[in-house]
């Protein structure tokens, strides 16, 4: 059985990461900001999908947290980067409390598209709001972290410094908590519901709690992906959204909490590689390279890595 | 009264359209389980084809009452193309694979297909009107309407008793409802299942294209026109219940009149209508409405 | 000391032989259009005809005079064009990419996009020049020191449809609106609503139809419209949507029951032609197309634009074309005060107040502390004439007519009923 080098690979990230965010050119450090930010609502994902459950919703999560950061500088006045992700992850994890209710009966498909159903609900509703500039959107500036000024031009530096301290917690929490007792009760509901009813064990409860641990991570995302790139709109709870999450949880894979950031920042690669040097044609770049990875690499990325240390 | 007439008439029109598009996907998703986003894309080249095929019939000079038949021929030019070409040339090799990572190869498949129609057709939109405003109009009361519209309900009723005869009455039917209702004990039983998977997916990208080539002389057939069907034809399908063609077509008409009636009396909620409908479905039953019973297995 | 003054010499040398090649090498402009999705056919790729036709032409020497010059006061000028399409989101990301490869930046048709990249291109410290999307809240609600727009801000369109609709049809009573609901439909309703009440205080609002964006079939709106009595319709639709509208909407007596106003109708023009009824009144975004007076310049554009693409320039091609001239006038306007290479900072200082000729008119940049354009606007009713759609009846409105001043916001000074 291999060791689990889980928590040096996280420390041995972290560092790297920490290190760019210091050093790195202004366009690298949005590349990595933005795919830290989309890990870690693949992340919940993830957790989900080591559930057996697939959401097309998650986008429901990530746009209340990006409103509810954005909205706390623009409305209430404080331009508190802190401040900004705490609101977000306790705005999206509430909303996902309440729902989840309903949500953690549902299976399969229709659990997929009931979340889809409620994402498109939260998108048709900012549509409509004039007052929150509709599918325009608006812009929000974080000028302070926790009650630190922060001089011009070092803030994107700080917020992503502190979103890689974030994925360090929370990835060392969520592959403790996939080691744990209910980490291998969803993996036992993901191959058997009906069973784990026998044996004594609450399905509903376990679907439950991730679920609303997977719209926290979400709304957590969404509130540093507003910070990066300084806008908010409705975009961001639409179902293509949802669905890019899918993709990036498919193309890493559920083999590991790494994984979800590996894959987020090779999308993110990707797609701006497509945009850049193929412009007419990205659409059909990227479906082309989601077939390959799909048909050559099933498992997601991480099980590159896997076979390369086995070997 | 006349207001209600005309309420349930739009919301009539509209449910054809949903069912031509429904249809379709409920009987792929039934018979393969999956979950085809490309419909849409297969709507798309629908309309384009209808759009090139027609247009060039009414261009050369030909009789007028022709063009109805070219939009279908271009359906099925368009079905027995792109059906077998997805589905032995992708979809053969990805079976056996998570519903998810089939759903995203068709969303991959989709991605493709909309940017090849676009290096085909260019970014330009195509109109084809005359089949649209040929046959004239008629009145319910004050209002004015398309007979064309009655052309679509017409075509959707017909569409959806061909199938169902075919489904219920011919020999060939039944063994795809086999099929669907358990795939291994129809291997087991004999029938020939990679056969049966190919032709439900011909008649179904035949139905999406269908759809788009009778909406071409609606609208102007441009590019992304696919993308808003598809979602639209997801909540249909699972509001009416996975795999049911009577499903489908329930929820298409539950989906289209309410729709209709959003828009005259309460338009600032159309957006939302159609999610509510599937939401509040879902909640009540949440198999959908006419879904089959299914064996589980301890 | 001989051997110093080689080196000197030499060195000095070098000096000129770099700046000269420095002079060689071509100015990199950024091109941000829509090249995928449904808003390209309208407006993506004519802006980038514009763009590619005016960017050979400068570099040729051949666009007539104040702009004889070849490219930006004798540096050629090269084009990297990328997609708009994909959301603000993606597209601040292209834009820090974009920003390190080129020296400016052109572009952007959605208002959602040029609000997100606004301030990014601030940050970037980029020049930027917005050259379509029409929200006014880009230099209403912020300032900026990097950021122009060469197009003129949507107010004008939807104030100028009303001043032009109760000029033509005093006695209309109740008005109705069919808009996308999405930000653009939003605004141009609420614009005109506001107008069309505080022209005309007590008329009444029958129905506001707030269609899905690209929902491309009207059925159900189109008979609300119908039996809802309005006498007058309002729609700032485009692309596929303002087809199907018109598709839809004519066979059924939509347009011979009600004056429709199309604000923003006009490159509906070149792909519907003659389908559009007689009697529609038809705004588009500014002077331009059928709307643009007759001078040579605007005749030599219509006509190269045509050769070239076999087709009419729409206003897309017309702002496109506008943005390259505005930032080529501002750069040779730096060249004149001084700097034979002008930096950023010094085409600012030129581009800030700058008025210059374009195709279409004159581009004033009066408005958002000098950053923001303000052109006439100009709106017309179709009428088929011999075989041919033709825009008759135009009526010019001056900029200060149709668009707030500086400082107040265009929702305020609309309800104001239009103040000074």
């Amino acid at each position: 059985m291999s060791r689990d080098r889980t928590l040096p690979a996280l420390a041995v990230a972290c560092a790297l990461l920490l290190a760019a965010a210091a050093l790195a050119p202004q366009w690298l450090l949005f590349l990595l900001a933005l795919a830290l930010a989309k890990g870690l609502v693949v992340l919940g994902l993830v957790l989900l999908m080591r559930t057996g459950l697939v959401s097309f919703g998650q986008g429901l999560y990530f746009g209340l947290g990006a409103y509810a950061a954005a909205l706390l500088s623009h409305r209430a006045g404080f331009a508190d980067a802190a401040l900004m992700i705490v609101a977000g992850t306790v705005c999206a994890a509430a909303v996902a409390a309440i729902l989840g209710l309903l949500l953690a009966r549902y299976r399969e498909i229709f659990f997929a598209m009931l979340s889809l159903a409620f994402s498109m609900i939260l998108y048709g509703a900012l549509v409509k709001s004039a007052a929150l500039g509709s599918t325009d959107g608006f812009n929000l500036h974080a000028k302070a972290f926790a009650g630190m000024a922060l001089a011009a031009g070092l803030e994107r530096r700080v917020f992503f410094a502190v979103s890689v301290v974030a994925m360090f917690c929370v990835a060392w929490l969520l592959h403790r908590y996939l080691a744990s007792h209910w980490g291998r009760l969803s993996a036992a509901i993901r191959d058997n519901e009906l069973r784990v009813e026998y044996l004594g064990a609450s399905v509903y409860r376990v679907v439950y709690v991730n679920y609303v641990a997977a719209g926290a991570l979400a709304g957590m995302g969404g509130a540093f992906a507003a910070l990066a790139v300084g806008h908010v709109d409705p975009e961001t709870a639409y179902w293509t959204t949802s669905g890019e999450f899918v993709f990036i949880a498919i193309l890493g894979g559920t083999g590991n909490v790494l994984a979800p950031f590996l894959s987020a920042a090779v999308f993110e690669g990707l797609r701006t590689v497509a945009n850049q040097y193929a412009p007419n044609v990205w659409q059909m770049s990227l479906g082309l390279a989601m077939l390959a990875i799909i048909m050559f690499l099933p498992g997601g990325l991480w099980t590159l890595l896997r076979r390369r240390s086995a070997a | 009264m006349n207001n209600l007439l005309a309420v349930v008439f739009d919301g009539v029109v509209y449910s054809s359209w949903l069912f031509l598009m429904a249809a379709g996907l409920t009987l792929i998703y039934g018979v393969m389980k999956i979950l085809n986003i490309a419909h849409g894309s297969l709507y798309a080249l629908g309309g384009y084809t209808a759009a090139t095929i027609a247009g060039a019939w009414l261009a050369a000079g030909q009789a007028a009452i022709g063009s109805y038949a070219m939009l279908v021929l271009a359906a099925l030019l368009v079905g027995v193309v792109m059906g077998p070409l997805l589905e032995r040339g992708l979809l053969k090799w990805m079976y056996g694979k998570d519903e998810v990572v089939l759903l995203l190869v068709t969303y991959a498949a989709f991605l493709i297909l909309e940017d090849a129609i676009k290096l085909i057709w260019g970014v330009e939109s195509m109109l084809l009107p005359d089949p649209y405003s040929l046959p004239g109009n008629f009145h319910i009361g004050t209002l004015a309407y398309p007979v064309y519209n009655l052309l679509l309900i017409a075509m959707a009723i017909l569409v959806g008793l061909a199938l169902a005869w075919a489904l219920y009455r011919t020999r060939q039917g039944k063994l795809l409802l086999a099929v669907i209702h358990d795939r291994e004990m129809s291997a087991t039983m004999g029938i020939n299942v990679n056969r049966v998977y190919l032709a439900t997916f011909t008649v179904g990208s035949m139905l999406a294209a269908l759809g788009g080539a009778l909406t071409a002389p609606m609208i102007a057939v441009s590019p992304g026109i696919g993308v808003e069907v598809i979602v639209l034809s997801f909540a249909v399908v699972v509001v009416g219940g996975l795999g049911s063609l009577g499903g489908a077509a329930i929820g298409a008409l539950m989906v289209g009149i309410v729709r209709s009636a959003a828009v005259r009396y309460w338009p600032e909620a159309e957006l939302f209508t159609i999610y509510f409908v599937m939401a509040l479905v879902l909640i009540a039953r949440p198999k959908g409405l006419f879904s089959a019973p299914e064996a589980r297995k301890i | 000391m001989i051997r110093i003054g080689t080196v000197v010499f030499s060195f000095l040398v070098c000096a000129l032989a770099s700046t000269g090649a420095l002079a060689q090498q071509p100015l990199k402009i950024g091109i941000v259009t829509f090249l995928s999705g449904p808003a390209a056919g309208p407006f993506g790729v004519p802006a980038r005809n514009g763009f590619e036709l005016v960017a050979e032409m400068l570099n040729a020497g051949t666009v007539p005079a104040p702009y004889a010059t070849k490219g930006f006061g004798g540096r050629a000028i090269e084009l990297v064009i990328i997609d708009e399409a994909g959301g603000p989101q993606k597209q601040v990301a292209e834009l820090r990419n974009l920003a390190q490869r080129v020296d400016y930046v052109v572009g952007y048709i959605s208002s959602g996009d040029c609000l997100a990249v606004a301030p990014v291109a601030e940050e970037l410290k980029k020049l930027t020049v917005l050259f379509d999307c029409g929200t006014p809240r880009i230099f209403e609600d912020a300032s900026y020191k990097y950021v122009f727009r060469t197009g003129p801000p949507g107010t004008m369109d939807n104030t100028s449809a009303a001043l032009y609709a109760l000029e033509r049809h005093p006695n209309v009573k109740s008005i109705a609106g069919i808009n996308q609901n999405y930000a653009w439909g939003q605004d141009s309703w609420t614009d005109f609503e506001a107008a069309m009440k505080a022209l005309k205080p007590g008329i009444e609002v029958k129905t506001s139809q707030m269609t899905k964006l690209f929902a491309g079939q009207f059925g159900a709106e189109i008979s609300t419209l119908l039996s809802s009595g309005a006498e007058l319709i309002h729609s700032s639709f485009w692309g596929g949507d303002l087809e199907g509208l018109v598709l839809q909407g004519a066979p059924r007596g939509l347009f011979q029951k009600h004056i429709v106003v199309l604000s923003a109708g006009e490159p509906g023009i070149n792909r519907l032609g003659t389908r559009i009824p007689d009697g529609t009144i038809i705004g588009a975004r500014g002077p331009f197309g059928p709307f643009a007076p007759d001078t040579e310049f605007n005749r030599w554009f219509k006509t190269t634009f045509q050769d070239r693409y076999n087709l009419p320039p729409n206003y897309a091609s017309y702002k496109a074309t506008n943005a390259l001239l505005g930032l080529k006038a501002a750069y040779e306007k730096a060249q004149k005060a001084g700097a034979a290479n002008p930096s950023q900072e010094q085409i600012i200082a030129a581009f800030e107040n700058l008025s210059f000729e374009g195709v279409g008119g004159t581009v004033k940049l009066s408005l958002g502390k000098g950053h923001q354009a303000t052109m006439e606007n100009a709106i017309g009713t179709a009428k088929t004439v011999g075989g041919e759609l033709r825009i008759v009846d135009v009526k010019r409105y001056a900029p200060e007519q149709i668009n707030p001043p500086e400082g107040l916001k265009s929702e305020a000074w609309i309800k104001s009923g239009f103040r000074k």
